[in-house]
């Protein structure tokens, strides 16, 4: 049996019929089109499906769509505003902590919800912060360096 | 060094943007409409006869749209080497590994066709699996492949000068063996595919792949299409490192069902798929046995290497060739015995990741060479340098050194690690370790024997002159062949990186034979650029009809033509530019003609302006048998210090930092470079301390998960200290070469040397958990 959910994805608010074993990932790929969400397990292990649900970071594929009536979401489609990324993605883009760009959606979700909380974190905080995604292209070095810099922009 | 404007910057990657705000397609991402979803039926058993498949409930499900077995898909056998094609889309006498494939379905949603492909009955008849070397070389094994009794996938046999004789003139001649284990490729990205089979008989296959090349032809092969019929393109595609540069089943079973339904079919791999389908790298166990002279010259080296390669060969028969030849060099080695033996086992097919078949030699060997410095009381760093390669010089297996800053290299880990104040004199526990490798900058011969070149590339200039349009069939797979590609491209033509836009990995875009061994910057690179300048020659033709500079007189850079002598009254293409583009933005204005007028004046007097590019190797190697594996036309070579600490009551290692130096020839793209190293880096020091795919006694994967199966996190990895070497190839477009894999090389070993300058402790067995390193200390202590 379907369940009718209401929820708010990137300000924009979403009345949704799922099925009660779809997650969270497949309701907001498949039915809302949002494909920068990406899924590189479907279990928890890899932090590619990071999204932010009611400002916290959550493996989107360890949530039921039907748990997530009712709440807030932000994707990776909802972090720059119109043309002008948001700094942690100027970071990222400019700084090479971006290779095969599978990772980079729940990374930079990551990263931002990290800033939000901590603005200024120290380097052993990124890493703490961001250990639950898992990139197998950049070695990490690139993300935490352009991580830090967004830091120091958003603080000017 | 000569200036440049586009080529050895920072430049952003062309395709980030995209990856930043999620805009970025992947083959997962990919539907269409009356799209059908595919699911594999793969074996539960690692050896057994199949007496029969049922299919007849699967196809009574409501939603089922095709189920395919053997019977459908035919017995053509395929595979990667020509020699050694030993895979069928689905198995039909027998199943050979946990996953091997058996049947596929194609429904209307994923659910329905994975509920069909529980309802499809086989009955196997079981067989003695055989899960390690040991068993499958057995007296009275059973042949996993009829034609290969004895379970020999492939055996290879070289000796370069007489390791015997030389072994005379040896002062230490030391043996050891080393083993590491079966790696997983770990890329983010599962492997997805989405084909469409039309009314006019064109079948088009989007895929995550690393060779575009390679899967049009084996699914033209295997399906009997004309390969002219058979388009792959390749989207953004998240990592492969190896494991995604063959053709897969998937790929060809959703072709397949496509063909038969008339409809686009869609198919994706869980993560335990990815596992199951490996491809990835083998277990290697190498017997190295060296000699060298009192006064610290390498003279001799004996490897005996066998591999655990799974079911079938893919790149396996590569593999058990590199795992001999990429020994020796960086050091000048005159004598060298070689044998090796890739042995076909009952689980998931190994083949190619980066650092092809040298990895585990290499952490072997370089590990064994740190132990021959301490016997002969020599610094490492001074016993590399003294026995060291250069520029020039030529390996016993005929390899060319065409450019090698390997001392470069090798002095400045030395010095940027500090490491005269560190060797020795760090504190128990601590410990620093040096390593160096190189690798292949592209492989000299296609897979299949071919006069094919590997790399064509085609420049098409917009007919107003404002983009330059670059189509390439190679393969952008997160390395950055695009951005490179493209920085190329802008260089030669004299235009900025915006005015380029890079199409590539599309088979209707040109030959190339993809993203393996190391070889898109050179080879598509090298096709580019002669793309670019051909394009650039024809506008510099057309221009000068028009104002009657002889071509030679003229150039083309940052974007606008340079007189080289007197510059020329243009004010007349000028105004005619202006008019034929009144109301535009942006026209044309200043001092200098710029290239958007020329390339207009070209097309006008013209027509479309294409620039064209093709490259190949010339003649590479030597005479022997095997001697095509491992040439290139550049080696590409690395050194690393590496720093570690002990924690002696639980023997856990932690990297506290690393310092690399890789000679990537000439650096395109100085982030990406630094980028390539950390990766490389990154998944060496892995593949060192923890992974490890294991097995239980029925030839399941124990840990086919993210989870289970532990990949580098941002807490595992140091920061690295990156040192880009520069030695200008000849044999390079603007003397660039590798860094993709090369990088790779000297991690494992360097870790290694640094254990066991902390500890005192030699580990032959990979992976270097702290249960192994704290036996291996508890070892030492009762000595
Ligand atoms: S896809 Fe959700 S954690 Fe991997
Ligand atoms: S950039 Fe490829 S996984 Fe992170």
């Amino acid at each position: 049996m379907k369940k009718l959910i209401t929820f708010t994805v990137n300000d924009i608010e979403y009345e949704v019929a799922v099925a009660p074993n779809r997650t969270l990932t497949q309701v907001l790929r498949d039915d809302l089109n949002l494909l920068g969400t990406k899924e590189g397990c479907g279990v928890g292990d890899c932090g590619a499906c990071t999204v932010i649900m009611d400002g916290k970071p959550v493996n989107s594929c360890l949530v039921l769509a039907v748990q997530a009536g009712g709440s807030t979401i932000k994707t990776i489609e909802g972090v720059a505003s119109g043309d002008s990324l948001h700094p942690v993605q100027e970071t990222f883009v400019e700084m090479g902590a971006i290779q095969c760009g599978f990772c980079t959606p729940g990374m930079i979700l990551s990263a931002t919800s990290l800033l939000e909380k901590n603005p200024h974190p120290t380097e052993q905080e990124v890493r703490q912060a961001l250990s639950g995604n898992l990139c197998r292209c950049t070695g990490y070095q690139k993300i935490v360096e352009a991580v830090q810099e967004a830091s120091r922009r958003m603080k000017g | 060094m000569k200036a440049y404007n586009v080529i050895n910057t920072r430049l952003p990657r062309v395709d980030a943007r995209a990856k930043a705000t999620g805009d970025a397609r992947y083959a997962a991402d990919l539907s269409m409409p009356g799209m059908l979803c595919g699911a594999m039926l793969q074996s539960p058993l690692a050896h057994a006869k199949i007496l029969n498949i049922d299919t007849s409930a699967a196809k009574r499900l409501p939603g089922v749209r095709d189920v395919v077995t053997w019977k459908e898909a035919g017995l053509v056998r395929y595979g990667v080497s020509p020699a050694r094609y030993d895979e069928q889309v689905f198995c039909s006498d027998k199943v050979r590994y946990v996953g091997d494939e058996v049947a596929s379905v194609a429904a209307i949603d994923l659910e329905t066709a994975m509920e069909a492909v529980s309802l499809i009955k086989v009955d196997y008849e079981e067989l003695p699996a055989f899960l390690d070397i040991q068993s499958a070389t057995a007296e009275g094994a059973i042949a996993i492949h009829e034609d290969f009794p004895g379970n020999v996938s492939a055996e290879v046999h070289q000796e370069f000068g007489n390791f015997e004789e030389a072994l005379k003139e040896c002062a230490i001649v030391r043996t050891d063996t080393f083993t590491n284990k079966r790696q997983d490729g770990g890329f983010l990205e599962p492997q997805a595919c989405l084909a469409q089979y039309d009314l006019n008989g064109n079948l088009t296959l989007w895929s995550s792949t690393q060779s575009v090349h390679y899967v049009q032809r084996s699914v033209a092969m295997v399906l009997g299409i004309p390969v002219g019929k058979v388009r792959v393109v390749k989207p953004y595609v998240g990592g492969g490192f190896g494991p995604k540069a063959a053709v897969n089943a998937m790929e060809i079973a959703a072709c397949l069902m496509s063909r038969r339904t008339g409809k686009p079919v869609k198919m994706v791999f869980s993560r335990e798929q990815v596992f199951l389908h490996s491809r990835a790298r083998h277990q290697f166990t190498h017997e190295l046995t060296t000699g060298v002279k009192k006064d610290g010259t390498i003279f001799a080296l004996r490897n005996v290497c066998h591999l655990d390669g799974g079911a079938y060969s893919s790149f396996g028969i590569a593999t058990i060739y590199y795992a001999g030849s990429l020994l020796g060099a960086p050091y000048k080695l005159p004598n060298m015995k070689y044998d090796g033996y890739r042995i076909y086992t009952n689980k998931p097919t190994c083949g190619a990741q980066r650092g092809h078949g040298g990895v585990a030699a290499r952490a072997g060997w370089e590990q064994q060479l740190d132990a021959i410095a301490a016997e002969l009381n020599m610094d490492p760093v001074e016993f590399r340098l003294k026995n060291m390669m250069r520029t020039g010089d030529v390996t016993c297996n005929d390899f060319n050194m065409s450019s090698l800053g390997m001392k470069e290299c090798l002095e400045g880990v030395r010095d940027g690690s500090n490491w005269g104040a560190k060797k020795g004199k760090l504190p128990k526990g601590k410990g620093i370790g040096v390593a160096c490798g190189f690798f292949v900058s592209g492989a000299g011969y296609p897979i299949y024997r071919s006069e094919t070149f590997h790399s064509t590339a085609t420049i098409r200039l917009t007919e107003d002159g404002g983009a330059v349009n670059l189509y390439t069939a190679a393969a952008e797979i997160g390395q950055g062949s695009d951005t490179i590609l493209g920085q190329i491209a802008a260089e030669a033509l004299g235009v900025s990186l915006d005015d380029v836009r890079v199409h590539s990995g599309d088979t209707d875009f040109g030959v190339d034979l993809g993203a393996y061994s190391s070889r898109q910057t050179l080879m598509s690179g090298h096709a580019v650029k002669m793309a670019a300048e051909d394009a650039k020659r024809k506008v510099l033709e057309a221009l000068s009809e028009q104002l009657k500079v002889p071509v030679e007189d003229m150039d083309i850079a940052g974007g606008v033509v340079v007189f080289k002598k007197d510059k020329p009254d243009f004010s007349r293409l000028r105004t005619m530019y202006i008019k034929e583009h009144r109301g535009w933005e942006d026209q044309p204005s200043g001092a200098e003609l710029t290239f958007r007028e020329a390339a207009r004046v070209a097309f006008i007097t013209r027509g479309v302006i294409i620039g064209n590019g093709a490259y190949k190797p010339g003649e590479l190697g030597g005479k022997y048998k095997g001697a095509a594996v491992g040439t290139s036309p550049a080696y590409g070579c690395s050194a690393q210090v590496v720093e570690v600490t002990v924690d002696e009551e639980t023997g856990k290692v932690t990297i506290d930092a690393m310092t690399d130096a890789h000679d990537c020839g000439f650096a395109i793209n100085r982030t990406n470079v630094e980028g390539q190293m950390q990766g490389s880096l990154s998944m060496g020091l892995g593949e060192a301390l923890f992974e490890e795919v294991r097995f239980d006694a029925k030839g399941r994967i124990l840990n086919a998960s993210l989870g289970e199966y532990r990949i580098p996190t941002m807490l595992d990895m140091p920061n690295v200290k990156t040192i880009i070497i520069e030695s200008d190839e000849p044999n390079g477009p603007f003397g660039a070469k590798e860094v993709g894999e090369g990088a790779i090389m000297p991690t494992i070993p360097a870790i290694l040397n640094a254990i066991y300058d902390a500890v005192g402790v030699r580990i032959n067995e990979l992976p270097i958990t702290s249960e192994r390193l704290f036996a291996a200390m508890k070892e030492k202590q009762k000595k």
